[in-house]
């Protein structure tokens, strides 16, 4: 493949990749005030298009028109970055995530991608670990007291809960022996007897399954652990003091994070695009995506579900839940999993 | 008791505590309590609450009413439970005035008053449960709340300002219908009870956020002034309903529930119990409503219904002087106390013997209740002093009136 052609189908993919995203993103909004709204005996959006279809339209609308307020006590050049920091790398970890197998365009073959990395899991936390820093200067740049309490808390929370998460995955890597998405896919192809797949969650990751699913929901600071911005407590946490567009960033942010950790479920634990292939060539070729969106979309739904069902946890009694309970399980799942397969070999 | 002393104002103590202001705006503050926290990190060091925000003047404007016209404003005094302050202050003045008031009335005073406790208490497990990060919970209580709501508009012709109680018995017949509509109601609810403690009475996250937090002692509920669930949270077996019956409530056959831990979840508990109570009470009421009048035989008191007053010259001449100059009360004063959802509500009556009241008092149980939030919060994190703010279950427009 010439450079050339190497760029325009990069920046190609890039494109579709971002759209595709920020349509996840904003329909994932409607889709959870629709369930939560039916979950509670409300309608949701109902007004605007079929079902509120167009609700996130009006939305986006509505957030470039509002008037952004600065406050006249904020730190200035960290309160305008801090939202583009939690956005832009909630956006940027969607580069490696693989959506289905290489496919043939024509004469091209692509992955469905946008770069197929080697080491895509260490990248993946690395630039989710950073989404933290936008969360802690919004809090800090603020200068206002709930604002620095929900920087606080969501520092100290994504922080702690951060090595939990780490650590239910090293099993994972264990069985697949790689870092990269593609591979780890690849080694969950196959069932046993036709019936269970081979995937990571019935291969004895069921426990690192769990704990990364409870870790991910204080990473991205939903209910039961949305501390951070506990709006009986905290008013609004750390963005408080952001209104319009920058407040969107962080709002855009926390479901792009959703939607990562989602897809890395999916693909660590339940087999990615993995799924019976039927039909002629050409649904063969987009099965798997769909499979993956199914998937996806079932975390996301679950997210959802969670949200309508559980009260808050307490700041202290979530830190014990993270460091005396999540901690100590997902190195008791690592040494279980590294004897196993020691044993094994 | 150190944290009795009355400090207006908090001066930062050591560099390392900060003062938070919470409230009057605040999503959690049940309306406009303002409070002062220092705090440590998340602990809570010392609690002051501010309160005024609501003043109306309420107490000071029934000096310029008729007695019968003070009857609007006491639904304001504590808007979600209207048909309780109508209640008291009636039985304060009818005292006043030793009016006998027919069975049906006492008895269809007793049931409403029993709807408005469930739902005051709606309110308070939905707001509760919300602030403690349910969401789900609050909308299922304002599902059934509104189902009450639409029975007091049928009996009062208003959702929530109901005004239904005259001095000297009730301000009209109940309608066509009425009665089925509370029995399929209360039929209904307890299978909601249900459904709400099955989000919330076994729930882990709900039980750690509960149990254990934002204690309170017998004694310093007692020495405090407590009274109502917060009262009967920390083991105090009182209740006015049974133990200074008022409107034929000895005629009712219901328990008192109490829990002796004195937390959160302690109130949480007495006041669901509270709500299987009152839909037992309610159906005693439905089963043996007796015949009869529903006003007390004062024509010089009670308004001549409209037929009468059509019809009947002495009828017409009644009802130009009630609405034109009221009536006089007898010289004199009186207490009268009810059970509210909240507690102990009374009203002081003063009378000097004209048509407008000298001066009447209000007897708030929030204002004693609120009183309890710095011996229950200090020392505890700022997500303990939401629950109990939640667990107190205050209205500021009783304790500010």
């Amino acid at each position: 493949m010439n450079i050339g052609l190497f760029i325009l189908v990069s920046v190609i993919k890039t494109i579709i990749a971002l759209f595709v995203l920020l349509t996840a993103v904003a329909y994932t909004v409607w889709l959870e005030r629709k369930v939560v709204g039916h979950i509670q005996n409300r309608w949701g959006p109902s007004y605007v298009g079929p079902f509120g279809l167009l609700q996130p339209l009006a939305d986006g609308v509505k957030f470039i028109f509002k008037e952004d307020l600065t406050p006249p006590h904020v730190y200035k050049p960290l309160y305008i970055a801090a939202p583009m920091i939690s956005l832009v790398f909630a956006l940027t970890s969607i580069a490696v995530i693989p959506i289905g197998n290489w496919i043939w365009i024509g004469q091209l073959n692509t992955p469905l991608e946008i770069t197929d990395v080697n080491i895509g899991l260490l990248l993946i936390l690395a630039i989710t670990s950073m989404g933290v820093y936008g969360v802690a200067l919004a809090g800090w740049s603020s200068n206002s007291k709930y604002s620095l309490l929900g920087g606080l808390r969501a520092s100290a929370q994504m922080v702690s809960y951060e090595i939990s998460l780490g650590l239910s995955l090293v099993g994972v890597l264990i069985l697949s022996g790689s870092f990269s998405l593609r591979q780890i896919v690849q080694a969950q192809a196959g069932s046993w007897h036709h019936i269970i797949p081979h995937w990571n969650i019935f291969r004895g990751q069921i426990v690192g399954f769990f704990v990364y699913l409870m870790a991910a929901y204080a990473e991205t600071n939903r209910v039961p652990f949305d501390l951070p911005e506990a709006e009986t407590e905290l008013v609004a946490g750390y963005h408080t003091e952001y209104s319009a567009m920058k407040f969107a960033m962080f709002f855009m942010a926390e479901y792009a994070n959703m939607i990562t950790v989602s897809c890395l479920a999916t693909l660590l634990f339940l087999g990615g695009w993995m799924g019976p292939l039927f039909g002629p060539a050409i649904v063969q070729e987009i099965l798997p995506v769909v499979w993956f969106g199914l998937k996806v979309f079932c975390f996301i739904f679950l997210y959802i579900w969670v949200r309508g069902t559980l009260p808050r946890f307490r700041y202290d009694q979530l830190m014990d839940f993270g460091w005396k309970f999540l901690f100590p399980l997902a190195v008791a799942n690592l040494v279980i999993t590294g004897l196993v397969v020691a044993f094994r070999s | 008791m150190a944290h009795l002393n009355p400090t207006p104002v908090i001066e930062p103590g050591q560099d390392r505590t900060m003062i938070l202001n919470m409230g009057p705006q605040h999503p959690s503050t049940h309306g406009v309590l303002r409070l002062l926290l220092e705090i440590d990190g998340e602990n809570v060091v010392r609690i002051m609450p501010d309160i005024g925000y609501l003043h109306t003047g309420i107490e000071k404007t029934c000096e310029a009413k008729f007695y019968q016209q003070v009857v609007p404003l006491t639904d304001r005094i504590d808007y979600l439970c209207p048909l309780t302050n109508n209640l008291c202050y009636c039985l304060a003045v009818e005292k006043l005035l030793g009016l006998e008031i027919p069975a049906k009335a006492q008895w269809i005073r007793v049931l409403l008053n029993e709807l408005t406790r469930i739902n005051s208490h709606l309110v308070w497990l939905g707001t509760h449960a919300m602030d403690i990060g349910a969401l789900t919970v609050f909308l299922y209580c304002f599902r059934e709340r509104e189902d009450i709501l639409r029975l007091f508009e049928m009996i009062s012709g208003q959702r929530m300002m109901t005004s239904y109680f005259r001095i000297g018995g009730l301000a009209l017949e109940p309608p066509l219908g009425f009665w089925e509509k509370v029995k399929s109601f209360v039929d209904r609810f307890p299978a909601k009870v249900d459904e709400y403690e099955d989000l919330l009475t076994a729930n882990p996250i709900w039980l750690r956020r509960t149990k254990g937090v934002a204690m309170i002692t017998a004694a310093d509920a007692l020495a405090l002034g407590a009274s109502g669930p917060t009262l009967r949270g920390s083991g105090l077996d009182f209740d006015l309903r049974r133990d200074m019956p008022y409107s034929s409530y000895e005629k009712f056959r219901f328990k008192v529930p109490i829990a002796q831990e004195g937390d959160v979840f302690a109130r949480y508990i007495v006041r669901v119990q509270e709500l299987r109570e009152s839909v037992a009470i309610i159906q005693q009421a439905l089963g043996g409503m007796p015949e009869g009048r529903i006003t007390a035989n004062a024509p010089k008191v009670v308004l001549p219904d409209r037929e009468r007053m059509k019809t009947q010259m002495e009828a017409l001449i009644y009802h130009f002087k009630i609405v034109s100059e009221g009536f006089s009360v007898p010289a004199g004063e009186v207490y009268q106390a009810v059970e509210s959802p909240r507690g102990e509500m009374g009203y002081y009556v003063v009378s000097d013997g004209t048509a407008k009241p000298y001066r009447v008092h209000m007897r708030s149980a929030c204002l004693a209740n609120l009183q309890l939030l710095p011996a229950m919060c200090e020392g505890g994190l700022i997500a303990d002093v939401v629950a109990a703010i939640g667990s107190i279950d205050i209205v500021l427009g009783e304790i500010d009136r």
